[in-house]
């Protein structure tokens, strides 16, 4: 069952000199209990797009309909992954993940339990009670996941949430965050410019072409779940990096080296 | 070897300024209406303990009326700014044009339309430090990140919830950057408004002590109205301590003072 409906949405910016295309329209449809990357390269519109999916920014054209309904404003049953942890400085580790159930106007006492599972699953329990400067960069993403998912969002969505993380982290991260899919599958957008954690984590990655960005491959990833790091290293794999570091040369976007 | 503790550096470079001032009296040779030595103003302190004690009192009621005032209606005012950029746009400039004119200039204008009492005090006080109370507080309330907003808005955050959840706690260090400025130029503002005309205070002691030639006395009042203006500076910065204890300019301090 289709959970999102994205038909010829685009988004331009007025500049001086008129308008600029930060977005060509895009069409999409995202099944339930999917995990979807978007792949493509820096400044083809990936964060914008996820934005207006969001609900968070206006579209110039085009409609998005999430469960049925019209997102004309902000879409709420979602967590969101930001590449900047965007935790509150001033709030514990623990506050921070309840702050969502705070400012939803939530039970904090049915969810702290739910809370404290999460952290621990991340391998933030006993780190509950530091401050966000007190936390490694992975730390703080980890924390920012669970605020994400702390009230059961019917869809997750991830900007380039790993992107700050040095390469070891990022790789236990990304097992971590199958992990947590796999206990508890939910739709997620999952917005990367990392060929190899696009096809490590999704069912479908979405190419996109820079400036103006749009969607110009659409790749099923079939490969068993759980996935072990390991599954890097296999030729099943490695056809699927292969097959998209071949379209992203056919497009320019990478240059073949000296052969 | 033991590290210096951080208050003896302050203390020490004070004894060393004393020490300087003394030495100078006596090599220079300067009369005691010019300089008084350190101890003469240490007696004066003493022998008119009373009428100073008074006199810093009283100071200290115009100081904290005006520097309360400043942060009541400063801190309103940049609420107001920026949640309403009309509003912003039409009162920012006055704003910057009002800092502009020298309060000292127009302050005898106060006490003709309110009197030799603690009013035109309080609101010459008042006028000298709302505005960097005002500045600041806008700068903070501006400084939250837009991802802030955005994951605000994705949890369905209504306005008071952003406000009071997000930005507010995001500018309380520029807050109390605005409070330790505008506290001090409080006490300047209260001393302005005695001078103009004033029956009590200390602004009117040091004005007497002056033109009797008891500059033991000025000094004397000085002092207490030092040790004032740096009593409210440290009960303002003892709160940022506890307040913003997760902000980048307390974590150094912390690491320096480890």
């Amino acid at each position: 069952m289709s959970l999102i409906q994205v038909t010829g949405a685009a988004k331009r910016y007025a500049v001086a000199s008129g308008e600029v295309a930060a977005l060509d329209p895009v069409s999409l449809t995202v099944n339930e209990g999917e995990f979807v990357s978007i792949l493509g390269p820096s400044g083809c519109g990936k964060s914008t797009f996820m934005l207006m999916l969001a609900g968070l920014i206006s579209r110039s054209a085009g409609t998005i309909e999430i469960d049925g309904v019209k997102v004309d404003r902000p879409y709420t049953d979602l967590g969101i992954v930001f590449q900047d942890h965007n935790l509150l400085e001033w709030r514990n580790v623990l506050s921070n993940v309840m702050l969502q159930i705070e400012v939803r106007g939530r039970d904090p006492a049915q969810y702290l339990p739910r809370a404290q599972d999460l952290l621990r699953m991340v391998g933030l329990d006993g780190a509950e009670a530091r401050l966000p400067h007190e936390l490694s960069g992975g730390m703080r993403q980890r924390a920012a996941i669970c605020r994400a998912l702390i009230h059961e969002p019917r869809l997750l969505l991830m900007d380039e949430p790993f992107g700050a993380l040095d390469a070891l982290s990022r790789d236990q991260l990304n097992v971590d965050l199958q992990q947590m899919w796999l206990a508890r599958p939910t739709t997620v957008i999952f917005i990367t410019h990392s060929i190899s954690e696009a096809v490590f984590l999704s069912d479908r990655v979405i190419m996109m072409t820079p400036r103006p960005g749009k969607i110009a491959a659409d790749i099923k990833i079939d490969l068993p779940r759980p996935r072990p790091m390991s599954v890097r290293e296999t030729p099943a794999f490695g056809a699927y990096t292969k097959q998209i570091r071949g379209l992203f040369e056919e497009w320019g976007v990478l240059r073949r080296g000296a052969a | 070897m033991k590290r210096f503790p951080d208050w003896a550096w302050p203390v020490t470079a004070f004894v060393l300024l004393v020490v300087l001032w003394d030495v100078s009296i006596r090599v220079f040779g300067l009369k005691p209406f010019v300089l008084p030595s350190p101890a003469s103003v240490a007696q004066a302190l003493v022998a008119d303990w009373q009428e100073l004690a008074d006199a810093t009192l009283y100071t200290l009621v115009e100081i904290v009326l005006g520097f309360a005032l400043s942060v009541i209606v400063g801190i309103g005012l940049a609420v107001a700014i920026v949640t309403w950029r009309p509003l912003e746009k039409a009162i920012y400039p006055i704003l910057v044009g009002a800092q502009v004119i020298p309060k000292v200039a127009i302050a005898p204008l106060f006490v003709v339309w309110l009197g030799l009492g603690l009013a035109p005090k309080v609101l010459i006080a008042f006028l000298l430090s709302f505005f960097p109370m005002v500045v600041n507080t806008v700068v903070g309330l501006r400084a939250i990140e837009i991802g802030k907003l955005h994951l605000a808005r994705s949890m369905g955050a209504t306005a008071s919830q952003i406000f009071f959840r997000f930005r507010l706690p995001r500018a309380m260090p520029n807050i109390f950057a605005g409070l330790k400025l505008s506290v001090t130029a409080a006490v300047i503002g209260a001393i302005v408004g005695e001078f103009i005309g004033a029956d009590e205070g200390m602004g009117r002691v040091l004005l007497v002590a002056n033109g009797n030639l008891e500059t033991a006395k000025l000094f004397a009042g000085i002092v207490l109205l030092s040790a004032v203006g740096i009593a409210l500076f440290l009960i303002i910065a003892a709160l940022e301590k506890i307040v913003i204890r997760w902000h980048v300019s307390q974590r150094a301090l912390q690491e320096l003072g480890s």
